[in-house]
Order: structure tokens, then sequence, then C-alpha cells
């Protein structure tokens, strides 16, 4: 997600509450990390916020819509909007630097390389490298993970598996 | 054509987009906490959560299309057999590893290429979802296809229950690429393709995996279809008495 641009000092604060709401199932990153935010709009107390799901079935997204509305409201929004849209898609690619950097501090890979490409595509699988030792020695041992956003890696120099955020 | 007529068209449609998702999804997630390894028991569970958050989508756009007379609670957990209007293929039963597999491959496959054509449909609402539904396509056809190839070029154990998949399964693919006047009067409304355009795309990237795989694409002198018309095999009636169980014997149930 472009690092988003606060045109009011109403709107700062918007963003920043937003900041402190965390994706339940990868705690270290907030929803705006996660790049699930997508538009907000500032009408005197009256706040929007227009969300878009990760997975279809992404099980967090009613919790999240429930903690985004409790955060706007706590930070002394009379009104507060939470309207959810599917288009366009969310991609990985909306994941924000510090995001990607977070995941790594937790052992989790961050997505390899912009989704969109022909790799990805053809289901070549990309060079993701182990978070904790650094190499590019891995392999992918299942395309699924503990959570729909995660596939299972191993390091096959420091011997670790690791969750890898998977690309889409 | 009257718009009550557009509308109930468009109704049925998303019916039978909601209920495949559906019915796939919840024959996958019987295999929670049964999978051959437990990678795979996470994986189909996943892909059972994406099916069932997809056939959510659809139906709640369905129920908004029908007027709000039932929502998509109502519409999944609510109508009785003869009312679904998924294809046959998806509510076979789960089988062996080999036969789930097989299942979920023929289906990604055309799934796949129905979403493609769905996400440049007219109407937005269908082309959001499609295109959000179409990322986790791929990712799954990836994934049953892989499984159809180390199956079929494995052991020859593997490979005789992959090929008595097919050999079972094929026989209910035809009904993917037949349309109907539902179908005719979504595609002159530039809403949905018709399913026939893409028969041609499905045979080629199935064959290309069972070629690797070193399966046979089977001689089937059999096909059934119905499913779109609410006409179904035995299997549908006992997977709804189970998935419908608790909002039936207690009914608007919270927790
Ligand atoms: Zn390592």
């Amino acid at each position: 997600m472009q690092p988003h641009a606060a045109a009011s000092a109403e709107e700062s604060r918007l963003w920043a509450a937003l900041e402190e709401v965390s994706d339940p199932e990868i705690p270290v990153l907030s929803v705006v990390d996660l790049g699930v935010i997508r538009e907000i709009e500032v009408d005197g107390a009256a706040a929007k916020v227009t969300i878009t799901p990760t997975y279809s079935g992404c099980p967090a997204m009613s919790y999240i819509e429930m903690m985004v509305r409790d955060a706007v409201l706590k930070a002394g929004f009379e009104h507060v909007e939470v309207k959810t849209v599917l288009s366009p898609a969310w991609t990985t690619d909306w994941l924000s630097e510090a995001g990607r950097e977070k995941l790594k501090g937790i052992g989790i890979a961050p997505p390899a390389e912009v989704s969109t490409s022909k790799q990805s595509l053809l289901g070549i699988d990309p060079v993701v490298a182990c978070p904790r030792c650094g190499s590019e020695n891995t392999e992918i041992l299942s395309q699924f993970g503990s959570t729909a956003c995660k596939a299972l890696y191993r390091c096959t120099d420091c011997a670790e598996p690791f969750d890898y955020f998977k690309c889409i | 054509m009257t718009v009550e007529a557009q509308r109930e068209a468009l109704f049925e449609y998303l019916l039978r987009l909601g209920d495949n998702a559906l019915i796939l999804g919840h024959r996958l997630s019987e295999w929670c906490g049964k999978g051959p390894v437990l990678e795979e028991d996470i994986a189909l569970s996943n892909i059972a959560l994406d099916l069932v958050g997809q056939s959510t989508l659809w139906l709640e756009f369905a129920a908004t299309v029908e007027g709000g007379a039932r929502d998509a609670d109502a519409l999944a957990f609510k109508r009785d057999v003869l009312d679904w209007r998924n294809f046959l293929l998806v509510e076979q039963p789960n089988g062996d590893f080999a036969h789930t597999i097989v299942r979920q491959f023929l289906f990604d496959c055309f799934h796949v290429e129905l979403l493609q054509a769905l996400s440049k449909s007219a109407n937005q609402e269908i082309a959001g979802i499609a295109s959000k539904a179409l990322k986790e396509a791929l990712y799954h056809r990836r994934h049953s296809g892989q499984w159809v190839i180390r199956l079929g070029d494995g052991t020859e154990e593997s490979h005789a229950r992959a090929q008595a998949a097919l050999d079972a399964l094929w026989g209910y693919t035809r009904e993917l690429f037949e349309g109907d006047a539902i179908d005719e009067m979504m595609m002159q409304a530039g809403i949905a393709p018709d399913p026939g355009d893409f028969e041609e795309n499905w045979k080629q990237a199935v064959g290309a995996v069972l070629a690797e795989a070193t399966l046979t694409v089977p001689d089937a002198n059999w096909s059934i279809g119905g499913g779109k018309k609410g006409i179904h095999s035995e299997h549908l009636g006992f997977l709804l008495a189970e998935m419908q169980f608790l909002p039936r014997a207690y009914p608007d149930a919270q927790w």
C-alpha cells in the first residue's frame, strides 16, 4: 500500500487509531501494514473506513471490522462507518515496507516478489530467503500453512522450518 | 425480456456459483482432522475455507438480488436438495485421497477458466467477487495439479488409484460445459460467458497435467448432469443433512 497521506489533523488522528489495530492472526502487523485499509474519509465527527478482505474465507475479517469500529470510536469520532470492498482484490503487494520488516522480525518470510509476476502466475516457486539465517537454500514443505495467508518452508542450511507469507 | 425475468435468472446463476463453492468446500472440510499427512489436512481445510468464503460472497449477493426475503445463511441452511444448483461433480463423496484430489483438479481447472471470464463481467459486483476468487482458484489448481502428477507418476498403487478416480469422475465433467437458458440470458447481458467456450482450454490444461502424470484421459461413454436444475445424486441429501443439522435443530441459534 502507498504510504498514506493525511490531508488534515483529523485524518492523521484516524490513521494513528488504525495503526493500533492488529491483525488477530499476526499481531505484529497492524491492519494498515497489512494493506486492508483502502480508504478513509473524515467529515467532522464522522469517519468512514473502507476495508478489503485478504482471503475470501479469512475468518479474521469480521473481527477486524469490529476492532476497526472500536478503535475509531475510541479515537473520538462519534460516527463510524466501515465499508467492505472486494475490488480491486487485495494483493500481498499492498503489504507495507514496515510490515515486511516486522514479519522478518518474528521469523515469517515476507512475500518474495510482486504477486503479479509471470512466475507466480505460472506456479514457479519464488526464491524465499530464510528469515533466521538469510540463506536462499530453502524448500517448500507445503503450499498451505497455519493461516490462509501462509505457506510452510524449510531452510536447508540452518534446518529450521518457517512460515512464508505467500504471494497472491 | 422483463426486468423480473432478468432478476430471476441472475439469482439462479448466482446460486449456481455459490452452491458449487459451498458444496465442494463442505466436502473438503470433511477431511479436517483426517488428512493423510498433517500438511494435506491443513491444505484441504484451507482450500475449504477459501471456497466457503467465496460461497458467502456469492450467496450474499444472491440474497440481495432476490430482494432480501432470505439472507445468505437461509440460502445455505434452509434449502432442501431440489433447490440446490451445484454440479454433480462437487457433491460426489471424497473417496480416497486420490479421488478427492482428482475431483478437485477437474473442478479447479474449470473454476480458473470460469472466474477468468467472470472477472470481466458487465456486472461489477460479479467481476469483483470473481477477481478475488480467481487468485485463490489459481493457487488451488497448482496444489491439485501437483498432486495429480505426484500420484499418477508415483507408485503402482497411487497410479492405479488416481486412474480409478479419473475413470469414476470423468462422466460428471460434461455438465460443466453445458449451457442452458439461464446461461444464455447471462451471456446476452454480458454478465457471464458461454460455458462451452472454455471447454477446449479446460481439456488442454487437464490433458497436459494428465500426460505428465502418466494418466490416461478416460474414453468415457457415459455422462450425467442435471445439478444446475436441481436434479442431484443421492449423496447431496446426506451432505445437507450434516451441513444443515445445527441451524435446523436450533433455528436462529447464536453463539
Ligand atoms: Zn536458515
